[in-house]
């Protein structure tokens, strides 16, 4: 089972692919998902309305090295970044400015990342990201941009990572804090 | 907040072939789970979390092969990466694992390269080596295969 997204990038880095293919995704991937989504369910007290990755439109999608350039780009106004994932992971590693406002999976990180985003102006460019899991397997990243849009945020991204923080982000060199 | 990269090669990958990080934690039985103390064992340490899918097919599938190869030397520690331990205690009780599962934290993530990520899994030799490492989804199958093979290998002279 195995599921791959390949597309192409645009000149800017967003994701305004030409082209897009979603490869194996079968009942057989989806059902253990569920059924694990089920599992978690009894374990996960406080758990929101499940929302994948896949929920978040390609337009408000950005890469990780189009993310990085725009940190680092003179000029511009910057995002305000919050991770949306794991605590502890926070702690490891983060994107140098960014505010742990997660789990977007759960109700406490949704009402964490409320609290985060609500002295902002409703136009403000922000920017999620997880990279806790392989992109289909993230359980923050779709419940928490659901919520900003539900707050009426309209400058909203959502980095994409394919695999994980680790091997998205920090092993590519780019700027992280810890702690 | 510190800036750069992590320490210890920054990638869980850094550790292949080299002495797993030693730890001791507590697991939520009560017992004293000490890394150190399973030489001479082959290890599989899993970093995993409650919301994790792929990680809770894997635990099932760890809790048989823990059953099937204990006799041959095999055991397991489970870390929760979970923020807070409730979830990964009420899994754990579900569960009836048969291994022990302890809570992570930054510092032990640290420790094995940075866990940025799930399910990670290391195969820890008889003589306290990593000697493989699975990061996210992993095939069962060759996860396997690695462990027999290491369940076969003889127990060499120890030298960490």
């Amino acid at each position: 089972m195995c599921l791959g997204v390949i597309f192409a990038m645009g000149g800017d880095g967003m994701m305004n692919r030409r082209e897009f293919v979603t490869l194996a995704t079968s009942a057989a991937v989806l059902g253990p998902v569920s059924d694990a989504r089920q599992s978690w369910g009894q374990f996960s007290p406080g758990e929101v309305r499940p929302a994948g990755a896949s929920t978040i439109p390609e337009g408000d999608l950005i890469q990780p090295e189009a993310l990085n350039a725009m940190l680092h780009g003179a000029g511009g106004e910057k995002p305000v970044m919050l991770q949306v994932g794991s605590r502890v992971f926070f702690a490891q590693a983060h994107i140098p400015g960014s505010q742990y406002a997660g789990p977007g999976s759960q109700e406490p990180g949704i009402a964490l990342l409320e609290s985060a985003v609500k002295p902002l102006a409703k136009t403000k460019p922000i920017v999620l990201y997880c990279g806790c899991c392989p992109w289909s397997r993230c359980p923050n990243v779709g419940p928490a941009y659901r919520r900003m849009k539900e707050l009426g945020f309209t400058r909203v991204k959502v980095m994409y990572s394919a695999g994980n923080f680790g091997d998205d982000w920090v092993n590519k060199g780019y700027a992280t804090e810890h702690g | 907040m510190m800036c750069g990269p992590l320490a210890a090669g920054a990638d869980p990958n850094a550790l292949l072939h080299k002495g797993a990080p030693a730890f001791a934690r507590t697991d939520f039985q009560g017992r004293h789970v000490n890394l150190k103390a399973m030489r001479g064992h082959v290890v599989l340490l899993s970093f995993w979390a409650t919301w994790c899918a792929p990680c809770q097919i894997e635990m099932a599938k760890f809790a048989e092969w823990r059953t099937e190869y204990g006799e041959l030397g095999f055991e397991v520690i489970a870390v929760s990466m979970d923020d807070e331990d409730a979830a990964a205690r009420a899994f754990v009780a579900k569960m009836k694992l048969g291994f022990p599962v302890t809570m992570g934290d930054a510092k032990l993530g640290k420790l094995y390269g940075g866990v940025l990520g799930l399910p990670l899994t290391f195969l820890i030799d008889r003589e306290g080596r990593v000697a493989a490492v699975f990061k996210g989804e992993a095939d069962l199958t060759s996860m396997e295969s690695a462990l027999k093979k290491l369940l076969n290998e003889p127990v060499r002279y120890s030298r960490y």
